[in-house]
């Protein structure tokens, strides 16, 4: 049995289990930090520094996903320099690839559109890189947009994590990064992927998606994939 | 010699810049229409699966984004291969129609009624909706109330005004709700005597613009429109017939499919809007006119009471095919009360409110063309996809091209009657953009370009400076 701890989160007092991230503990205690590379059940990235949080004792800011508590720690989960720097996460993502809402089958059920939303972006401080990206649509069922992809890797893991096929990767570095299936061929002709869906249901944003909706339509379910992936013994 | 330039034109949709030259003596020689900027839809959505293009190209424009959206969702339905149910049929049409009322009204009461009911002649800064509204306060509201309807019953059916997602290919994605059908049959009445004041208030008018309608674009062409098996006028799913300057049917039944057998495309030096001509006659002779005026020329008949009693009035008054560009806003008028009596039938048809409104299905042909009548003309979307459903290739012909020979040479004819280079007054290059305004034209759409709308006329030299340049926002 974990040893209880106790920490600050926002001033308040809360019990926490050794070994438990920031992330965790305050999801326990009912705090809210924004997220959009963690998905529960999966393993933390730490990749999209939205729940970045300030720790007392150090200058840096933390993503709450992979920092461990300790025992006497005080955090604070909202402040106009995190949303400073959340924002700026969030626009370096818009302007980086070709994310144009209003043709997207995800918008209105969109995770970065929504977090956009809450955190008030209405524009861009930084130019547009618009990138030349490809559309895979090689699967009979689904359709990866690299336009729309934000590297967050969620599909990466679900299906290494939890389906056990391994199909995606990321492949190059930095700007050149991509995601890729199988050993970089068409999505439809990787044959270890058995057509579950997970990557598509986990994707936060409409780069991978059911074929065949229409804007607006692709309302992702991925309420039971958390579960799975607890029974699978996932985090 | 001088070059007059209108630059830009005011109250159209889209950039223009017309070029006017005179001679020594001030007389019109030869005009110019340029359409200056260029879209690339066709371009950019190389790659992108079909079934994402009625989102994309109705953003083309926001005046008539719901025929976009139509046609697009027609070019994927026979990319998907399917018949689309009856309700969603039926339902689309209603959407069309309720387009129709309010793209008619805006271009009558917010564009064009500054022109016809203050007066060509009038102060330019009090010729735009708002001194419509300070002289004529029952008829701007009557033109506001009217687009609004239209608008509500978008929003009714498709949840949003502008750039709904409702249309999709294979149908609709939502049914009707019969609280929605309550609402509109109630409302509808009201809007069907708004039209009818309209129209009679025009026709009362329209005595005092006998030199407007004796010069405004009067050349004889062809006619291109939609019409029905019986030849009545439909505007959502109907067959192209083209019907001579004398009358006679030249084609008809020509499926969206046939297009290309009959429309040809030529590109201008001076635009970046192409001209479409009628195949089997060939450039430039092949020139034919689209829109209200042309979908009445060429149907038998409008096919509901109403319209057809102004119908016949409106043939017997100025012949039958009527000639003068001046007359697509009395055109437009008998379309928004065919388009009102459409409604009121098809929300009374027992189809209407069936819940099964979508066909899935994947890609079954990899061509796939959908036509339909825009407020504005014929406008066909034709895209070619790959065995995965990308495009591969898109080719849009917009409503107002086929209007853009028509167009130059109204400009031509009424710069030639009304420009004076020895006097040169506002009011004459007000009735040359006035002629644009009569075709109702969407240069955003046609040529797929950005920015404000507006329009430039340029008087030029001989030598080519340009002496005089009007421009009017």
């Amino acid at each position: 049995m974990p040893q209880t701890i106790s920490i600050r989160i926002d001033g308040e007092l809360v019990s926490a289990l050794q070994g438990q991230t920031i992330l965790e503990a305050a999801k326990q205690a009912g705090k809210y930090i924004p997220t959009l590379c963690y998905f529960e059940g999966l393993s933390a990235v730490g990749a999209c520094r939205l729940c970045i949080v300030e720790v007392a004792g150090t200058d840096k800011l933390l993503p709450a996903c992979t920092t461990p508590v300790q025992d006497g720690m005080s955090v604070t989960t909202t402040s106009p320099k995190l949303t400073q720097y959340r924002r700026i996460a969030l626009e370096l993502l818009f302007v980086e690839r070709n994310h144009v809402c209003a043709v997207c089958v995800s918008n209105g059920h969109c995770e970065l559109q929504n977090l956009a939303t809450s955190l008030g972006i209405t524009n861009m401080r930084h130019w547009y890189n618009y990138p030349n990206l490809p559309v895979d649509l090689s699967h009979k069922r689904f359709v990866l947009d690299h336009n729309r992809c934000i590297l967050c890797t969620r599909c990466v893991r679900v299906c290494a994590e939890v389906e056990g096929a391994h199909v995606w990767e990321i492949t190059e570095r930095g700007i050149s990064s991509r995601l890729t299936s199988g050993l970089n061929q068409p999505w439809g002709q990787v044959t270890d992927c058995t057509n579950c869906g997970k990557c598509v249901q986990v994707c936060p944003t409409g780069a991978l998606a059911e074929k065949g909706w229409a804007v607006e339509e692709m309302v992702k379910q991925n309420d039971n994939i958390s579960g799975l992936a607890h029974r699978k013994g996932g985090q | 010699m001088k070059q007059l330039t209108i630059n830009h034109v005011s109250r159209i949709e889209g950039h223009a810049k017309i070029s006017i030259h005179l001679n020594d003596e001030g007389r019109v020689t030869s005009t110019q229409l340029h359409i200056t900027q260029l879209r690339g839809f066709e371009k950019f959505t190389e790659g992108r699966p079909f079934y994402e293009m009625p989102g994309i190209t109705s953003r083309i424009c926001g005046i008539c984004p719901v025929s976009h959206l139509l046609a697009s969702a027609k070019a994927c339905d026979a990319i998907l291969a399917v018949k689309i149910p009856t309700a969603a049929h039926k339902l689309r049409e209603m959407l069309h129609c309720a387009q129709f009322v309010q793209s008619h009204a805006l271009s009558f009461f917010y564009l064009s009624s500054p022109d016809l009911l203050l007066g060509m002649d009038s102060d330019p800064a009090k010729r735009n909706v708002i001194g419509v509204i300070e002289k004529h306060p029952e008829l701007a509201r009557m033109g506001i109330e009217l687009r609004k309807f239209g608008l509500q019953i978008i929003e009714g059916l498709a949840q949003e005004r502008v750039h709904p997602s409702w249309v999709v290919p294979g149908g609709v994605n939502a049914p009707m709700q019969p609280q929605l059908r309550e609402r509109l049959l109630s409302e509808l009445p009201g809007a069907v005597a708004s039209t009818q004041q309209a129209l009679n208030f025009f026709k009362s008018a329209i005595a005092s613009f006998q030199e407007e309608i004796d010069n405004f674009g009067t050349a004889p062409t062809m006619y291109a429109g939609t019409v029905d098996r019986k030849g009545s006028l439909q505007i959502y799913d109907g067959t192209l017939r083209f019907r001579n300057a004398e009358g006679a049917v030249v084609k008809e039944g020509i499926a969206a499919e046939e297009y290309s057998d009959y429309i040809g495309e030529a590109s201008l030096r001076e635009s970046y809007l192409k001209a479409p001509y009628y195949k089997p006659i060939g450039y430039p002779q092949g020139i034919y006119r689209v829109g209200a005026l042309a979908r009445l020329n060429v149907a038998d008949r409008c096919g509901t009471p109403k319209a057809d009693a102004e119908l016949t009035e409106f043939r017997q008054r100025f012949g039958y095919p009527a000639h003068s560009s001046f007359l697509f806003h009395y055109a437009r008028l008998i379309e928004v009360l065919y388009a009102l009596e459409r409604i009121g039938e098809l929300l009374n048809d027992p189809q209407i409110l069936n819940p099964r409104v979508r066909a899935i299905a994947g890609v079954n042909s990899l061509d796939g063309i959908g036509m339909i009548e825009a407020p504005r003309g014929v406008l066909i979307h034709h895209y070619k996809v790959n065995e995965d459903g990308g495009i591969v290739w898109a080719n849009l012909i917009v409503a107002t091209g086929h209007n853009n020979l028509a167009i130059g040479n109204s400009i031509q004819q009424v710069s030639e009657h009304f420009i004076d280079g020895t006097k040169l007054q506002e009011g004459m290059l007000n009735r040359v953009s006035a002629v644009v305004r009569a075709y109702d034209p969407c240069f955003s759409c046609s040529t797929h370009a950005s920015g404000q709308i507006a329009m430039k006329i340029q008087l030029v030299a001989p030598d080519g400076t340009v002496l005089d340049e009007l421009c009017s926002r």
